[in-house]
């Protein structure tokens, strides 16, 4: 395919770097992005520890009870920690998605992320209190 | 001559609506359900409690939708991850009859648990 | 501040190199001097072979836009006291093809900014006795940031997406095709929309944010992106659930 300069897209002479695999590891910016990525999966064990909670559940009291072990629990621990991270990153960078104009203003970034914060805690308080018996 | 358009745009909101539910949700519950009762830290409501509170159809959609969404965030993001991560676009069916695949096989699983609480 | 710094500068010749290699050059260190400057000063007094990039100097060409220990830069903005006592690794931008020494081939990014049509698209044009087209301050707010672009590249140097995925349409590209979408005389939004709604015009953005990080025009491409998904989606929902929309 010939492009505007009238070279040719692949020119044999110019050098083109291969990008390593690793990629994601050349600087601090990259690797806190794929462990941003990465936190998906702590989603998908919280959604398959739950699941395997209610079957527990649903088993009988004995089961319920008896659902549970250290790896489990150290598991659990490391999704938790990611599954924060995910809920901050998400917050903060909603403001860059959603732009919100005012009367032609463009709303400040803290005005979107800081309500989103705010529901947040209400949000979180309000299941602790239906599931800890209001 | 239009090469196709994408479908790209459906996998993206799920993934969105999934982002948006389980940034709110999950901190909580995994805190809870994951950390503060077995390692009692908070007193967890009596087995007989919970049964109660999970056999309510609106606690039943609720968890539902949590693990629906739950899921196809998962699979989005991963798939994007082990595209540009690995750099193993080649394998792109593959990845994603994984991916999606995987949540939906969790949907049906959450949808029939659910379902069948007695 | 140390009299003199030295920068690892990349050379790559095309008709004898397979690969490139790096040459040290020590320039004086002096506070007012940027990268450009030693650059300049190693063109003019060390090496004249040395070749690359450069017009105004003062940040609004976007023609020198270099790695700088590994950061896109604009490298008549780089300080070298910055960077003292050194080195001062200069690389050529990341993810393009290299010409020669720090000259990179940008043919793919302006085939692309191209494609997307950076310009006032109407269905019918406004005949000059109709006078000037009136925008407000407020519409001009709309797209202002994003029409800030100087194409300098940096930011698709900094995206590792553009690098892994050759389809990509890139960041400066699809910030201004939403400044051209937010622009009150525009009309051509639905035709960009179709461009880049294909297979990974937009969609293999997983908004890795170091664009808006890199930009040196405060262009957030990041935030343009996103809310260009946001609009490709409701446009695709529109289209699957109201299929008998004017097409």
């Amino acid at each position: 395919m010939r492009s505007a300069g009238g070279y040719t897209e692949y020119h044999p002479r110019w050098y083109r770097k291969r990008v390593s695999t690793y990629w994601w590891l050349h600087s601090w910016a990259y690797f806190r992005f794929i462990l941003r990525e990465l936190s998906s999966v702590s989603v998908a064990y919280f959604v398959v520890l739950t699941l395997f909670q209610i079957r527990a559940l649903t088993r009988g009291p004995q089961a319920y009870a008896e659902f549970e072990s250290p790896l489990i629990i150290v598991l659990s621990v490391i999704s938790f920690l990611f599954v924060v991270f995910h809920a901050i990153t998400w917050f903060n960078l909603t403001p860059s998605a959603v732009a919100i104009r005012i009367g032609g203003k463009r709303l400040p970034d803290i005005l979107i992320a800081a309500p989103n914060y705010a529901a947040w805690v209400v949000i979180s308080a309000t299941v602790a209190w239906f599931v800890l018996g209001g | 001559m239009m090469p196709k358009k994408s479908n790209e745009p459906f996998f993206w909101s799920l993934f969105s609506a999934g982002g948006v539910l389980t940034a709110f949700l999950v901190p909580v519950q995994l805190f809870l359900f994951g950390l503060a009762f077995p390692l009692g830290w908070l007193d967890a409501p009596g087995y007989e409690k919970l049964l109660v509170l999970l056999k309510h159809p609106l606690t039943r959609v609720y968890l539902f939708l949590l693990c629906f969404l739950g899921l196809f965030h998962w699979a989005h993001r991963f798939r994007f991850t082990l595209y540009d991560g690995l750099q193993i676009k080649h394998l792109n069916e593959v990845i994603f009859t994984f991916c999606y695949g995987g949540a939906v096989a969790g949907t049906v699983w959450a949808g029939y648990l659910l379902w069948n609480i007695h | 501040m140390p009299q003199t710094i030295t920068l690892e500068v990349t050379r790559y010749s095309p008709e004898s190199d397979t690969e490139p290699r790096t040459q040290e050059f020590e320039v004086p260190c002096h506070k007012e001097w940027v990268v450009l400057d030693a650059l300049n000063h190693i063109k003019n007094e060390l090496d004249g072979s040395l070749s690359y990039r450069w017009s105004c100097r003062m940040g609004v060409c976007g023609s020198c836009g270099m790695m700088v220990n590994g950061e896109p830069t604009l490298t008549c903005a780089a300080f070298l006291h910055s960077y003292a006592p050194g080195p001062i690794r200069v690389e050529p931008l990341r993810y393009f093809p290299v010409v020669r020494d720090l000259v990179v081939d940008i043919t793919d990014f302006l085939s692309k900014l191209q494609k997307i049509k950076p310009w006032i698209v109407r269905e019918q044009e406004k005949p000059l006795s109709e006078g000037e087209y009136l925008q407000t301050p407020q519409e001009l707010d709309t797209f202002k940031q994003f029409s800030m672009c100087i194409n300098c590249m940096l930011c698709y140097s900094a995206c590792p997406v553009y690098g892994l995925e050759p389809d990509f349409t890139g960041p400066a590209a699809i910030a201004l095709a939403q400044r051209y979408n937010m622009d009150s005389r525009d009309q051509g939004t639905a035709e960009r929309l179709e461009i880049l709604s294909q297979e990974e015009g937009i969609w293999g953005c997983t908004f890795v944010g170091e664009c808006t990080k890199v930009c040196p025009k405060n262009v957030d491409p990041a935030g343009a992106i996103q809310q260009y998904k946001l609009a490709a989606t409701m446009d695709w929902f529109k289209s699957v659930l109201m299929p008998w929309g004017a097409k």
